[in-house]
């Protein structure tokens, strides 16, 4: 160690072995990704956005949104139920005697197959769906956790690490009524009461309505955030991308690292 | 430490002058950038108070600003004046003149011309999209240039030395200078082109750079520099090179691997890695706190506010924050503090209060040096120092607390907003303080030019001698 290029040998060594994990291998890993199936229904994951959020992209990009929104969701783990089908036909008062008795919902995964198994032996036919639980999942209304898959066609992709506001992995999902993000965009304290989020009103233009009729754009703001009579707030193009990106952000697919039961399936 | 050894060659008066241009530039660009820098983070957290205040104006709203803000602290302000102060010590270990001075004093110009390209890129929206990477291609491509071309000069200078034996700094500072290009390039290479690397991959290298860039690499130049100046303002030995070598090498091996978040959308085998090595930067952190303890246990200086305050307190800064990173990462607490402020405020007590104010004392301690004149206001050396200090602890608690309340409440939209209100309060503490520090470079620089300009003039207008004179 006495001589500059063993130093400079063994400096290369140690910074190049974190260089070979965290930037080599995981680029091997998952630099070749291709598009995945969605459990259930067979559709290919994710879904191309359309053009005009693609650009949105850009626009939450340019406007650092990423400041104060994630984009990922955490999942704790999965919670089973069981759900009666049918009673069968050999013995159905058996069957609802031992369903009163039984646990059926927020099972693990044992629970579940030993309560499934219970009432087959009885003659009832069952489901099991599996549901995913966490303060994330509660939080946001989300169906699951977010997965590498979800991330395919985004560039930049924007994880962010800091929840100033909500998470909007799953906000197309969550909301996908666009008049209520432009309004959002606009006056967020008219969405959300006191919110902390700061008003995007240079996406929008205040113009004089013409003969007196509002344009089919323009927003219908409350009445302390309106403007003067006679002018009427339109959403610039920029600021109806960035919403068409928003309402193409959902993490609402079941897929084989992630898996639930959709909402559709369950009786 | 050393001192002046009658044997060597090069006096240190000529070692200091050596330096003085290209320092020069760097160190008035980083504190312009710095008040740049502070004033912007001061315009960015107005939005807690008035969220609607620059609605119309989206070169100052939050997600500008606050991306310039941070830019401009490290890349503005860090990154130049640690290169300053790594050419001075450099210079000064290998007890010679600055070698290819000509090639930092161009670079410095090439680095502060492209952060002002960078700053303009985000405030106008060319951003691309990552944190403490917002800066466009074409900065980027001037910062890369730019660092390498001093990183020679730098290195070209420790192959001068006349002592062979190396000593602590020396491993921290080059380390340091193979590093950031390393990393500088291969974050821009793979995410800030057209052809990025694809999906969640980014995200990962993403995570490996800032990591690597905010904690490692300004703890490689922080500490190097502390191990470097605390000796030498208290007359006291390194205790122990071998504690600072074992700190440099474990800091190297486990800190290069932490930073990816434990709830990350990504294989599982890249958050369990780094938690691990997160966990084990407790080793490093052992072993700085040894030698900064045994070193200035020594040491009876009052440190009121001299540059050996600024030193010692921005060294022993690096312990609370190293240890809020490790904290961050154990698991029953990266459940409650992931996406809060507390990830934030570790980020900023990093840059403000270990790297941000080692590099300050350093900076007061080499001016006069290198002009060979004291401070023109030498009372704004411990005026900075205790607004520095208040600043970072009004600034930083705060957001802790704010973390803190944010997790528990399961991101309950209003958490915390007081303490965010008050954690502006710090913020402008820095900028005073950062004020100071400007005001004593550029009046300096400026009595400077003007005593060249007398000098050339005297010269040009003096009569000639006789001898010149043709009868």
């Amino acid at each position: 160690m006495k001589s500059g290029f063993s130093i400079f040998l063994a400096i290369l060594l140690t910074l190049g072995g974190s260089w070979i994990g965290f930037v080599v291998a995981p680029t091997m890993q998952l630099g070749t990704a291709k598009l995945t199936t969605a459990l259930v229904t067979g559709d290919t994951w994710p879904q191309q956005r359309t053009g005009e959020a693609t650009l949105g992209q850009q626009i939450y990009r340019a406007n650092g949104c990423v400041a104060c929104h994630t984009m990922q969701l955490r999942q704790d783990g999965v919670s089973f139920e069981v759900v009666l089908t049918s009673a069968g036909k050999i013995n159905p008062t058996a069957v609802s005697n031992l369903i009163s008795t039984l646990t059926l919902t927020g099972l693990n995964k044992e629970a579940a197959d030993i309560a499934a198994d219970k009432i087959s032996a009885v003659g009832g036919k069952t489901e099991t769906h599996l549901t995913a639980t966490g303060a994330d999942i509660s939080n946001y209304h989300a169906v699951r956790r977010s997965v590498a898959a979800d991330y395919l066609y985004d560039a930049p992709v924007q994880l962010g690490s800091l929840r100033a506001g909500p998470d909007l992995a799953n906000i197309g999902a969550r909301q996908p009524v666009a008049a209520v993000h432009l309004q959002h965009l606009y006056a967020p304290s008219s969405v959300t009461a006191k919110s902390a989020m700061p008003s995007y009103k240079f996406l929008f233009e205040v113009r004089k309505q013409i003969n007196g009729v509002a344009s089919p754009d323009a927003l219908n703001l409350p009445a302390e955030f309106a403007t003067a009579a006679g002018y009427e707030v339109v959403p610039k193009p920029e600021a109806k991308q960035l919403v068409a990106y928003l309402l193409s952000l959902r993490a609402d697919a079941p897929l084989y690292e992630a898996p639930f039961t959709p909402a559709t399936t369950k009786p | 430490m050393k001192t002046q050894d009658p044997r060597a060659k090069t006096p240190d008066a000529t070692i200091d002058a050596s330096c003085r241009l290209p320092l020069l530039v760097l160190f008035n660009g980083a504190a312009l950038w710095l008040v740049l820098g502070l004033a912007l983070s001061v315009i960015a957290s107005l939005t807690f108070h008035k969220p609607e205040i620059f609605a119309c104006c989206p070169m100052l709203s939050y997600g500008h600003a606050q991306a310039a803000a941070n830019d401009l602290l490290v890349y503005g302000f860090c990154v130049p004046a640690a290169l300053g102060v790594m050419l001075w010590i450099f210079a000064r270990l290998s007890q010679t003149e600055l070698v290819l001075s000509p090639l930092p004093f161009i670079a410095a110009h090439l680095w502060h011309l492209g952060v002002l390209v960078g700053l303009v890129a985000i405030l106008t929206g060319n951003t691309s999209g990552f944190a403490w990477l917002e800066f466009p291609r074409a900065s980027a491509m001037l910062l890369g240039v730019a660092f390498v071309l001093i990183a020679i000069s730098a290195v070209a200078t420790f192959g001068q030395r006349e002592e062979r034996e190396l000593y602590p700094s020396h491993w921290f500072l080059l380390a340091a200078l193979l590093w950031f290009p390393w990393i500088y390039s291969t974050a821009n290479l793979l995410l800030v082109t057209n052809w990025p690397v694809r999906g969640v991959a980014q995200s990962i290298v993403h995570w490996w750079f800032t990591n690597n860039f905010i904690f490692v690499w300004l703890a490689l130049v922080g500490l190097g520099v502390v191990f470097y100046l605390l000796p030498k303002l208290t007359g006291q030995p390194l205790r122990s090179k071998f504690y600072a070598l074992f700190a440099f090498w474990t800091l190297m091996f486990f800190g290069t691997w932490a930073g990816i978040p434990a709830g990350a959308p990504v294989p599982a085998w890249l958050p369990t890695l780094s938690q691990f090595a997160s966990m084990m930067l407790v080793i490093p952190i052992l072993a700085v706190a040894i030698v900064l303890v045994k070193t200035l246990r020594g040491a009876k200086l009052f440190c009121g506010g001299s540059t050996y305050g600024y030193i010692r307190l921005g060294g022993l800064m690096f312990l609370p924050s190293a240890v809020l990173l490790v904290a961050a990462a154990c698991p029953q607490y990266s459940r409650v503090l992931e996406f809060t402020w507390f990830g934030a405020a570790q980020v900023q007590l990093h840059i403000l209060g270990f790297g941000t104010i080692v590099l300050l004392g350093a900076i007061n301690e080499i001016v006069p040096l290198i002009m060979d004149k004291p401070l023109p206001f030498k009372k704004f050396v411990p005026w900075q120092f205790f607004l520095s200090v208040v600043g970072v602890a009004l600034f930083v608690i705060p957001l802790l607390i704010a973390g803190v309340q944010q997790g528990h409440s399961n991101f309950e939209p209003n958490a915390g907003k007081f303490w965010l209100k008050l954690s502006m309060g710090g913020l402008v503490l820095l900028l005073l303080g950062s004020l100071l520090l400007l005001t004593n470079l550029f009046l300096m620089t400026l009595k400077w030019k003007i005593a060249l300009v007398k000098t050339v003039a005297a010269a040009v207008v003096a009569p000639l001698e006789n001898s010149e004179v043709k009868s």
